[in-house]
């Protein structure tokens, strides 16, 4: 076309419209994006072990709210003639479970016993279990919550600082680890359990001290991962300093993996709290834990065993459950394990 | 490799000196002198003293301190057995904790390995839910809730085995106790096996094999077992060190009169000696389990011992 013919041509308005911009508006239905949180969440909601375990979770952490206050009695609350009493609930007890029956006859017919219900029973000194069991899993739960946060915090900043600056930082830091690594946990908690005065935050502390080292583990190898990706490089070149490289860019990404970890470590500072307990480190009475609760039943076992059967099955189905949910939030942030 | 050997034992030593340290820090934090008997004269406390080198300097009781922990001599007991060698009192336990530890460790890992592979040849059938149900289980519910649990009914209400630690049917009587636990070991094994299996029978040359019409058995025995199993070493040095130093509380249960036992006396009845000397025997074996798994490690799979050392 020549330039005469240009000028000759009539323009329309929709000469310079973008073409087929029609199609370009159709959404993809079938496959559209999901964020990160949708993605973890859809594949989270298809594991049935871990809805059913967060759920047990959930209403754990309620029952150690409330369950103490449900009835009259509190944990401490030591009442003569009333030791040893087996569960009884008003109303099942007409089905013939919870009837407060102790090798066939009923404990609860004395004049004073008769409108009482212990529905978890009472153990040796004549308190309520059910109190005992749910204030006791409140301190459990305090406890593996509070040394897992301080875990993380520690862990994370350990991990994160030693994977980002490498080098010489890296190895000291990592030959410490790896001496701290080498000394049993059980041995130091067991330790210091001796040296420090009796309570929660002792236990704590104990817990505190090893405790740390998987999630530093786990934060440094995210680290290492990651901080040689593109957008790291970029934040870089755009003049980000080291503290925001670490928190603002490289902690959201490897965030996932760190709760993952934590959510594993719960159970495990759940069992390392009992494991003290049973060995008369764990807290003072009359205050009450899952492990001291269990080791205080496992004393009258095979004479009441019910005293044994309460907090036995409250500390293992909340230790279950805290593993199902973790199970499946690893699943959902990492797909690749949902096909193993 | 050399060089491997000599950094993970350079580790393992510095870890050992710092328990030492952590022990000798306790001792001396701790009230008293540690020969509180009343008939001792002046003149026999400043033996003691001589022989412990209490009357020295700070450091070079440390470095007395170690050399009577590595030669084994770990002081007297004060309340348990009053003035009596701990030493002494350890003298047997050790081989009974150990059996126990073995007899766990055999029975966890057997099992483990026959549900690992169940599972894994049975991919999302009931029979792999099974055992990943099975699994979780065993690593949620803790080692001595399943000792109570198996010490309650196979012992006490259907008798098949005896409640209480008998010396002259030792191993029978270990049987309860060690499958309590080896719950956790069954579980972690099992798990891992599961998962290692399924990618090594995902992998090239197992189709290969399995094109050429090698009977199943043989692919799984010959071929894919090998692969699995090098990983697995690396869960089981962790499990069976986890396994000796937790088992305290299962041998208090079942009355073994193993070091965890004492262990537990000796924190029971304040005998600071008897809970250190039982302390550093335990990581003492712990220790040695680590490092020779990660030697051992190194020495079946290369690509660890090169990546490991490059720091």
């Amino acid at each position: 076309m020549s330039e005469k013919d240009y000028r000759s041509h009539e323009y329309h308005h929709d000469d310079f419209a973008f073409a087929h911009s029609a199609d370009d508006k159709l959404i993809d239905k079938n496959f559209k994006a999901t964020s990160y949180i949708k993605d973890v969440w859809s594949n989270f909601r298809k594991n049935k072990g871990a809805i059913i375990g967060f759920i047990i979770v959930v209403i754990f952490i309620i029952m150690a709210l409330v369950g103490p206050g449900m009835n009259e009695h509190t944990y401490k609350s030591i009442t003569k003639g009333h030791e040893y009493l087996t569960p009884r609930v008003k109303n099942i007890e007409k089905v013939g479970i919870f009837d407060g029956t102790y090798k066939g006859s009923s404990m609860y017919n004395t004049e004073e016993l008769k409108d009482v219900y212990y529905w978890f029973g009472t153990d040796d000194q004549g308190r309520d279990l059910w109190t005992r069991v749910w204030s006791g899993t409140r301190v459990s739960l305090i406890i593996a919550f509070a040394a897992v946060v301080i875990d993380i915090v520690i862990g994370m900043v350990y991990g994160m600082i030693s994977g980002f600056f490498g080098g010489k930082v890296d190895m000291l830091m990592q030959r410490f680890a790896e001496i701290l690594n080498g000394v049993p946990t059980l041995v130091v908690v067991t330790l210091l359990g001796l040296v420090l005065p009796r309570g929660m935050t002792s236990i704590i502390f104990a817990l505190m001290i090893t405790g740390w080292i998987p999630m530093e583990r786990i934060a440094r190898a995210q680290v290492l991962k990651v901080k040689e990706q593109e957008y790291v490089l970029a934040a870089r070149t755009l003049g980000a300093n080291k503290f925001t490289l670490i928190f603002k860019e490289i902690l959201p990404n490897i965030f996932g993996q760190v709760i993952v970890t934590s959510m594993f470590s719960i159970p495990n500072a759940i069992f390392l709290e009992a494991y003290l307990s049973f060995l008369g480190l764990g807290v003072p009475q009359p205050m009450a834990s899952l492990g001291s609760l269990v080791s205080d039943g496992y004393k009258c076992m095979t004479t009441f065993p019910h005293i044994l059967i309460s907090p036995v099955v409250a500390m293992s189905v909340l230790m279950l459950a805290f593993n199902l949910f973790a199970d499946g939030l690893r699943d959902a942030f990492d797909p690749r394990m949902l096909n193993k | 490799m050399k060089k491997y050997i000599a950094k993970r034992l350079l580790v393992s030593i510095a870890t050992l000196f710092v328990i030492l340290l952590v022990l000798f820090i306790l001792m001396d934090l701790m009230p008293g002198s540690p020969f509180n008997d009343e008939k001792l004269t002046a003149d026999q406390l400043a033996v003691l003293y001589a022989k412990y080198g209490l009357d020295k300097p700070i450091l070079t009781r440390f470095f007395i301190y170690v050399k009577n922990m590595l030669t084994g001599d770990f002081g007297i007991s004060y309340t348990i057995n009053k003035n009596f060698a701990v030493s002494e009192m350890l003298k047997g336990r050790l081989s009974i904790s150990l059996l126990l530890g073995t007899m766990a460790m055999v029975i966890g890992t057997v099992i483990g390995l026959v549900l690992g592979i169940a599972a894994a040849l049975n991919h999302n059938s009931w029979i792999d839910n099974l055992c990943s149900m099975l699994s979780v289980i065993g690593v949620s519910i803790p080692s001595y809730v399943c000792g109570l649990l198996l010490c309650y009914y196979l012992a006490y209400k259907f008798k098949w085995f005896p409640i209480l630690y008998n010396s002259n049917a030792k191993v029978f009587s270990l049987v309860l106790p060690a499958m309590a636990l080896s719950v956790s070991p069954v579980a972690n094994i099992a798990r891992f096996t599961r998962s290692e299996m399924i990618d090594v029978l995902n992998s090239d040359y197992i189709s290969l094999v399995r094109s050429k019409g090698v009977k199943d058995y043989k692919i799984i025995i010959r071929h894919a077992m090998r692969n699995t199993l090098i990983p697995i070493i690396t869960v089981m040095g962790p499990l069976l060190a986890n396994l000796l130093t937790g088992s305290s509380v299962i041998e208090k249960i079942f009355g073994i009169p193993g070091v965890g036992n004492l262990m537990i006396q000796g924190i029971q009845n304040n005998d600071y000696n008897v809970t250190i000397a039982c302390s550093f025997i335990y990581s003492m074996i712990y220790i040695v389990i680590m490092l020779i798994v990660d030697v051992l490690y190194g020495v079946i799979d290369p690509r660890i011992r090169i990546t490991k050392g490059e720091h």
